[in-house]
């Protein structure tokens, strides 16, 4: 056998060639829960393209706060949110107290109201390229049809060059191509209800889709601890029901 | 229908401002009449007034179709105040326009001059502009001219036809000058460039400006100083004007920076811009500019630290509007949607801390808000009890569990009528899980019979 090794080694090579320069390995964040960390080999990658899904489009508040729980895990600096007006009219606009409400600081906040998805791609384009931004969160209205494999490479090449995280909020819609990390569909569950039968403290279905560094399929829910800064397993007490993970849309 | 305005050539034949339209048609059979349009009108005056900012920044509106330009210091730069008076004219002839222009001594003289005759003395009294019953009252005395009431003694006249007739003749006749009060406030920089030959691109317009923004960096750098705003006004020959202004949230005197700012600007315009036949004035204004030392650049290769953050603020407020770029500071409101504003990030301020949120609650506050609440139908079990079911676009949610009410008054101390409705909130969950924030519009029964429901707000 004339080594096969030095053969594939010189593919690698032609490929890494055609590829550019390769990225930075660069540092991870934690989300704040050990098994789900554990399972993304220790969180997700700063610096690169993120995907949050709604499961319906009722779930897009969920959505949100699960991109707002990155934001905050994912560094300490400026946010710029680029919001389409149409995303506006469908989930409302941004209220602070309730950001703060889930432990996030509203002046690390710059919110960019973009007028239509042309507009929302150069912002966030722009935003991308500004190194003093930590992270960056894109919300297109409904129908995102310019937000391609194109649109998303250019986003993530981007983010690799400047370091800036990117998270695309792309609602309730049927995941498309793109080049994005990871991939993540939230769907709203029914919470822990606290005394007296009042809502309790929102949790959410996460489910990881895709993942660029191989990782499987998985679920998990969650409930969001503002006070520890923290994920946490829901604990299970009598008056819950319990559901089965997948239940169809409409009840 | 009354005629509002007529031509020269209407004057000529006999018609006259106020003769009813009917009247005029069955004098001149084919008489060509538009719609008067006061708002166009005065669109188009404030444009032209713009134009005339060439001459000399001191330009106000005078009534529905006059303006008055203070060319005190101005004129030589024209030859002389004559030479001026030609070129303006000139310009409005160019543009299709009939005008009278006058210079006098002051700016109430000019205004009676241009309107009522081309000698003070001899002016109608109507030229003081009092109202109709004074001026009736000067003309059955035997005053007509202008003249014959500044011959005599105003002690008299004042105690006759009033107080202000003695003003206003003091200030037509140029006893008392009072200054005009200009459209908009002197800029602190103002550097221009005049061109013989007319420039016809818009690409050459801009180097004029980026030349003029070298010269007022060096001026601006001098004094230390920095702008926050700039405005770039292209002067055509036919006397409009096309401005261009931006605004940075930190001050500057960065010229590639401003250019680039610039041409951001001029793509975001809705109709690209016109040399029509060329511009042969450009001028650069710093209207507001804010103290900036002088940069050293560190020796060793090194570059200063930019606030990256706050050029793309810039990029983006000057592209969408800076109503679109948005941080949010907190308010001592009781009212959620008062709770908060938010104020374009361009012009930064200084925001106090947010009220922190009470520990061990789940969110009390919503993520969203919806401006305007959303209507929604719903039941509720008793008219004042919590929800039950509602519908909200097209889909019906059963509530689960809810938590309320939480009572929020209205503002009724800042309504003349004492009133408002009290709002009572719930926060619900329904049977997939999902958080809303509702509330009912009025006390059953003391407020309103049958109050409605609103959807304000998502939670996570």
């Amino acid at each position: 056998m004339p080594a096969p090794n030095h053969l594939l080694a010189s593919l690698r090579a032609r490929v890494d060639a055609i590829e550019g320069v390769k990225p930075k390995e660069r540092a991870r964040f934690a989300l704040g829960h050990p098994g789900l960390d554990a399972r993304l080999d220790g969180g997700l990658p700063l610096g690169r393209l993120h995907e949050v899904f709604a499961a319906q489009p009722e779930d897009q508040a969920a959505a949100i706060a699960f991109a707002l729980v990155l934001a905050m895990q994912g560094g300490t600096g400026p946010v710029v949110w680029v919001r389409q007006d149409d995303a506006v009219k469908i989930s409302g606009r941004l209220h602070p107290p309730g950001l703060v409400d889930l432990g996030f600081d509203p002046a690390r906040l710059v919110e960019v109201l973009a007028p239509d998805e042309k507009a929302l791609l150069r912002a966030a384009g722009d935003a991308v390229r500004c190194p003093d931004v930590a992270l960056l969160l894109v919300e297109p209205g409904r129908a995102a049809r310019t937000i391609d494999l194109t649109a998303t490479r250019r986003l993530s090449v981007a983010a690799e060059a400047s370091g800036v995280t990117v998270l695309l909020l792309r609602g309730s819609g049927e995941p498309a191509p793109s080049a994005a990390h990871s991939r993540w569909r939230i769907r709203a569950v029914p919470a822990v209800p606290l005394e007296a039968d009042a809502p309790g403290h929102g949790t959410i279905d996460l489910t990881l889709l895709r993942h660029r560094g191989g990782i499987a399929e998985f679920s998990l829910t969650l409930e969001w601890n503002r006070d520890q800064f923290a994920f946490r397993e829901p604990a299970l007490s009598g008056a819950v029901v319990p559901l089965p993970a997948h239940r169809p849309a409409v009840a | 229908m009354r005629l509002a305005a007529v031509s020269a050539e209407g004057l000529s034949i006999g018609l006259a401002p106020g003769l009813t339209l009917a009247d005029a048609r069955a004098r001149i059979p084919g008489v060509a009449v538009a719609d008067a349009d006061p708002y166009a009108d005065a669109l188009w005056l404030e444009r032209i007034a713009d134009g005339c900012d060439r001459y000399t920044p001191m330009v106000a509106i005078d009534g529905p179709n006059g303006l008055l330009l203070d060319i005190s210091g101005a004129a030589h730069l024209f030859g002389d105040e004559a030479g001026l008076r030609t070129d303006l004219l000139a310009r409005l002839d160019r543009l299709g326009m009939a005008a009278r222009a006058v210079i006098a001594d002051t700016p109430d003289a000019a205004h009676a001059l241009a309107r009522h005759g081309d000698d003070i003395g001899a002016l109608p009294v109507a030229a003081l502009e009092l109202g109709s019953a004074e001026t009736l009252a000067l003309r059955r005395a035997g005053l007509k001219r202008i003249a014959d009431l500044s011959a005599r003694p105003s002690a008299p006249i004042a105690a006759r036809f009033g107080e202000e007739a003695t003003d206003r003749l003091a200030r037509v006749t140029g006893a008392r000058d009072i200054r005009i009060s200009p459209r908009r406030p002197e800029a602190a920089l103002v550097v221009e460039r005049r061109f013989a030959e007319p420039i016809g691109h818009t690409d050459a317009a801009l180097a004029a400006v980026e030349a003029l923004a070298t010269e007022a960096a060096s001026i601006l750098d001098a004094r230390h100083r920095g702008g926050r705003r700039f405005e770039a006004r292209l002067f055509r020959t036919d006397g409009l004007v096309r401005a261009l202004r931006i605004e940075t949230g930190l001050p500057t005197r960065d010229v590639p920076l401003l250019m680039r700012l610039f041409r951001e600007r001029i793509d975001a315009l809705d109709d690209p811009i016109d040399p029509g036949f060329g511009f042969d004035l450009v001028r650069l204004a710093v209207p507001r500019a804010e103290p900036l030392a002088p940069l050293q650049l560190a020796l060793e290769g090194g570059t200063v630290a930019e606030d990256e953050l706050a050029r793309l603020i810039d990029r983006l407020s000057t592209r969408l509007g800076r109503d679109r770029v948005l941080r949010h500071a907190p308010q001592d409101a009781h009212i959620p949607e008062q709770a908060s504003f938010a104020f374009p990030a361009a012009a930064p301020r200084t925001i106090g801390p947010w009220p922190a949120s009470e520990s061990g609650e789940p969110a009390l506050r919503p993520v969203t808000l919806f401006d305007p609440p959303q209507r929604i139908q719903v039941i509720a079990g008793v008219p004042d009890g919590p929800p039950q079911r509602f519908q909200w676009r097209r889909a019906a949610h059963e509530v689960v569990r809810a938590e309320g009410p939480e009572r929020i008054g209205a503002l009724w101390w800042r309504r003349a009528d004492n009133g408002g409705r009290t709002r009572d909130y719930y926060r619900v969950e329904d049977t997939h899980g999902r958080r809303f924030w509702l509330f009912r519009h009025g006390l059953y029964g003391r407020e309103t019979a049958a109050p409605d429901w609103y959807l304000h707000g998502l939670f996570a």
